[in-house]
């Protein structure tokens, strides 16, 4: 009797104990979630709407003004993410190009200098320069300054990617395989590219995602290499429009043109440029989160 | 080196354009650090500006920047090391606790949102929060509760308890999911086992999750100790607006050196900064790592 109402009681309790962490989960689901939907709730706010009441979840009175502003010239806009999408696919492609070929050479067991090439790629990770020698050798020695591949190079390496590929090409690519290539008269590029790349697709998305990640959100790059207006990047664009909503504005002839400052929504338009910059990535978001996390647990072996 | 060159020159092809661009990008500013020692000028370059010794880290150590950036980017970090830790942990537990796939797969995917936001989204987010103007805290929580609107940008002495909310918010879902991904690889015997003798969820959490998780808490939680010299630049730059009213309470070396370089231009300080970041922080790598490879060898960096 005793023992059956001491069960019951413990099935009780994992119930609440089940309650309760669902619970705690949609709390802080919102808490993640909320925060965006604040910026778009603001970006599809009346002016009206934000004098009297100040940036609400849900606006006394809805208006597009922000984003027929925004897109009435989108020059300015599409130019920014013009140069995110170059510099994101270039970077990517570059990146995975020179380190699976780097990656690849290393995990060779043959290959006779291997333990220098791969502390060559390693150490950066323990010691650096600093940003006031890199950005001196940037600008002063190899001439970057405003050049889009101040934004592309800088990102292109990535040691603890690159000691990723290396560990993945050493457990999965048998050296027999290799091996056996050779003795075929395979040469090395051709081994390369018939055999092992067809075989390490799962690590070069992986990679190729994290990269990709790493080149759409970089905006620090831009902060000390860029500062014309014709290759500011979407997140740079961002930046700008934060401190200044007049930035946007200036470089924009249907804004300045027709009507006074004062009578633009900028409340509204500095957080629709924050969610026309974040758009892309939150549509995406789903299906990337998904493949990002099973490549996590690829990565979490060890360098 | 020379007759595998020789042998296997088509793998050197390989190796180079990676090579190359590790020596422009890591290399040559390790040699640069000897900007530290010099008053640099731009028409001598590098090598060519005259030295001044040490003149600059005596400078920078006798002003109160450099206990100030110091005492913040420790400060910092240590809090941030710790709330991520507690954080995650519990959360990573509480998600293997929940059966129903669907659920699981909801909350990780909401929960690591705002990791994929950069940070001047983020900073978009704070303001809308914040903006004295028009912020939801001040015109809406505040109001609500009669009180007072603060102008959060300037004012220096909330942004201890702010940075550490943003730092949470923005990084707890890749820790979680670290954490989670670990304990689910954990062999499901133990738990069966534990129920069969009547081990209650708390029981089971406290005697089997946590000392499982106790080598990858250590392992992380050392390599985080490497990296405690070094701050989360994004956080403290585009969060704050780059407010120089809250200088006191956010500038970290990381903020030091970029302003040092680009605002006033004294390449001198923000080197010999860099270069006391870059030292110190190259020890806190190598006695972490010492650390790891008493604790377990096989754990270790190196």
């Amino acid at each position: 009797m005793n023992k059956r109402s001491d069960m019951a009681k413990q099935h009780e309790g994992s119930r609440l104990f089940g309650y309760a962490t669902h619970f705690i989960f949609i709390v802080y689901s919102l808490i993640c979630v909320i925060p965006v939907l604040l910026v778009v709730s603001v970006s599809l706010s009346s002016s009206e709407s934000i004098t009297n009441f100040g940036y609400q979840l849900i606006p006394e009175t809805f208006s597009l003004s922000a984003y027929s502003y925004l897109l009435k010239d989108p020059t300015e806009l599409f130019r920014a993410y013009g140069v995110t999408v170059v510099v994101t696919a270039t970077g990517m492609l570059l990146s995975l190009a020179i380190m699976t070929a780097y990656a690849y050479t290393i995990s060779r067991q043959d290959f006779k200098a291997k333990n220098f090439f791969s502390f060559y790629i390693f150490f950066p990770m323990l010691f650096n320069g600093g940003i006031v020698p890199f950005y001196i050798i940037y600008t002063q020695y190899l001439g970057l300054k405003n050049s889009l591949w101040a934004l592309i190079l800088p990102g292109i390496v990535n040691s603890f990617y690159l000691l990723i590929m290396r560990t993945f090409f050493q457990t999965t690519i048998p050296s027999a395989l290799i091996e056996s290539a050779k003795i075929d008269g395979a040469g090395e590029f051709r081994t390369l590219f018939q055999i092992v790349i067809p075989l390490s697709l799962p690590i070069l998305a992986t990679v190729g995602m994290f990269t990709t990640l790493g080149y759409w959100n970089e905006w620090f790059m831009s902060l000390i290499f860029i500062d014309v207006p014709s290759k500011v990047s979407i997140q740079y664009l961002m930046y700008k429009t934060i401190l200044n909503v007049q930035y946007l504005l200036q470089h924009n002839s249907s804004m300045s043109g027709s009507k006074s400052l004062f009578d633009l929504p900028t409340e509204s338009i500095r957080m629709a440029m924050c969610v026309m910059g974040m758009a892309p990535m939150v549509v995406v978001y789903p299906f990337f989160q998904k493949y990002y996390v099973k490549g996590l647990t690829i990565g979490a072996v060890k360098g | 080196m020379i007759r595998s060159l020789k042998l296997q020159w088509p793998l050197y092809i390989l190796l180079l354009p990676t090579f190359i661009v590790v020596l422009v990008n890591s290399y040559l500013p390790m040699f640069g650090v000897i900007l530290a020692f010099k008053e640099y000028n731009y028409s001598d370059g590098i090598f060519g500006s005259p030295w001044a010794g040490l003149d600059k880290f005596a400078f920078l150590f006798n002003s109160s920047d450099a206990w100030l950036m110091t005492r913040n980017t420790l400060g910092y970090n240590i809090v941030f090391i710790l709330l991520h830790l507690i954080i995650a942990i519990t959360f990573a537990i509480l998600l293997n606790e929940i059966k129903q796939r669907f659920f699981v797969r909801t909350y990780q995917t909401l929960l690591f949102l705002p990791y994929f936001l950069s940070w001047v989204i983020v900073s978009y987010i704070g303001y809308s929060f914040l903006s004295g103007e028009h912020g939801f805290i001040n015109s809406f929580v505040l109001e609500k509760l009669g009180m007072k609107p603060i102008n959060w940008y300037s004012e220096a002495k909330y942004w201890p308890f702010i940075l550490p909310i943003f730092s949470v918010w923005k990084d707890i879902g890749y820790a979680t999911v670290i954490y989670f991904a670990a304990i689910i690889g954990f062999d499901k015997e133990y738990y069966e086992a534990a129920v069969i003798d009547g081990a209650s969820k708390w029981k089971q959490i406290r005697f089997i999750t946590i000392p499982l998780l106790k080598p990858v808490v250590i392992m992380l939680l050392l390599l985080q100790i490497g990296r405690i010299f070094y701050a989360d630049f994004g956080l403290f730059y585009q969060v704050t607006l780059n407010s120089g009213m809250l200088y006191d309470t956010t500038t970290v070396i990381d903020t030091y050196v970029y302003k040092a370089m680009m605002s006033v231009g004294d390449i001198g300080m923000a080197s010999a900064a860099g270069l006391y970041q870059s030292m110190v922080g190259f020890l806190l790598i190598l006695g972490s790592n010492w650390l790891v490879r008493k604790i377990n060898k096989e754990n270790a960096l190196f």
